[in-house]
């Protein structure tokens, strides 16, 4: 592909995640905007009466703790990503 | 699209486990096969396993006002199938489950069938599809991994509306589905173009490799 159409690709990407933090723009999770799906999906469950009969074996302690989590599942993927990509560049490159 | 810890009555978890193991074994063995034949495959299988965990990872907001993940489960889809992805998607599952608390232990199997059995079903099948009428692969894995993402979330609403159907499995699953198949459209969409992404770079950097595996349309080989 074309590095424009490449980069025109990235640019709507970008547009489709940003839209939602400028057309909600001031709304905060207290208002009920910007919550994950998985806990709206969690809540409708108890609200017909249902009880979780189990919990996790271990939660992150804090917010600040998940958010590292995160970080670093993202790292993991964007390390091996990023290795052979650049890795099958250089082969290329070569031959 | 995560069912989580203890949402889901006993005899839904032993079901959704069972399913999965059947896939999940299989997939290993696939693998295996896979490895034997090509050796190259290895640094691809590592690449589409990376790429569901980067995916996953990012809770993004919908126009719909609530945020949720893409799977990233497309790719896989595309290259080896959906049994080997369902084993890619049980090892991103685990870390979540076990490190995140996002998911969980007795819903795993749960899980593990709507990220990693039917979501890459639907795009496998979308997939080669479009590859037998000759579409670019390009396209196609536009719709595969799009569809992959979103019928992942329609899966999980399906679950949950088997084991809640009140006061009706209509209204219920009416219900699922707007918590968790309309936040994810745009979502699935952003996934879309993601994957074409990487797949065009694949493209250019292991078109022989893609080729071997007999993942391009006919026109492209």
């Amino acid at each position: 592909m074309e590095r424009t159409t490449l980069i025109i690709l990235a640019v709507i990407c970008a547009i489709i995640f940003i839209a939602p933090l400028v057309m909600y723009s001031g709304l905060g999770e207290d208002d009920g905007y910007f919550g994950g799906a998985d806990d709206a999906a969690g809540e409708a469950i108890e609200e017909s009466g249902f009880k979780p009969w189990f919990s996790s074996i271990w939660e992150p302690p804090s917010g600040e703790i998940e958010s590292l989590l995160f970080a670093l599942q993202a790292a993991i993927g964007a390390i091996i990503i990023g290795y052979f990509f650049g890795y099958w560049r250089g082969q290329g490159k070569e031959e | 699209m995560h069912i989580m810890e203890g949402y889901l009555p006993l005899t839904w978890c032993i079901i959704w486990f069972v399913v999965s193991f059947i896939v999940v074994a299989y997939g290993i063995y696939q693998i295996k096969q896979i490895v034997d034949e090509t050796p190259d495959s290895k640094a691809l299988l590592a690449v589409s396993g990376a790429f569901m965990f980067i995916l996953s990872s990012l809770k993004l907001p919908s126009v719909t006002g609530s945020c949720s993940h893409p799977c990233g489960n497309g790719l896989g889809a595309a290259l080896f199938g959906p049994a080997v992805t369902a084993v890619l998607a049980t090892i991103v599952l685990l870390f979540q489950a076990i490190l995140l608390a996002h998911g969980g232990l007795t819903t795993l199997g749960a899980n593990i069938f709507s990220m990693g059995i039917i979501g890459p079903f639907v795009a496998w099948l979308v997939y080669k599809a479009c590859i037998k009428a000759n579409i670019s692969s390009t396209i196609a894995i536009f719709f595969a991994a799009f569809l992959g993402d979103l019928l992942t979330y329609v899966a999980t609403s399906f679950q949950l509306a088997f084991a809640f159907p009140a006061p009706s499995f209509g209204s219920a699953l009416t219900k699922f589905l707007v918590i968790f198949a309309v936040t994810q459209v745009p979502l699935a969409i952003g996934e879309g173009i993601l994957t074409v992404i990487i797949w065009d770079r694949l493209k250019a950097y292991k078109p022989k490799l893609l080729d071997k595996l007999g993942v391009l349309a006919p026109n492209e080989a």
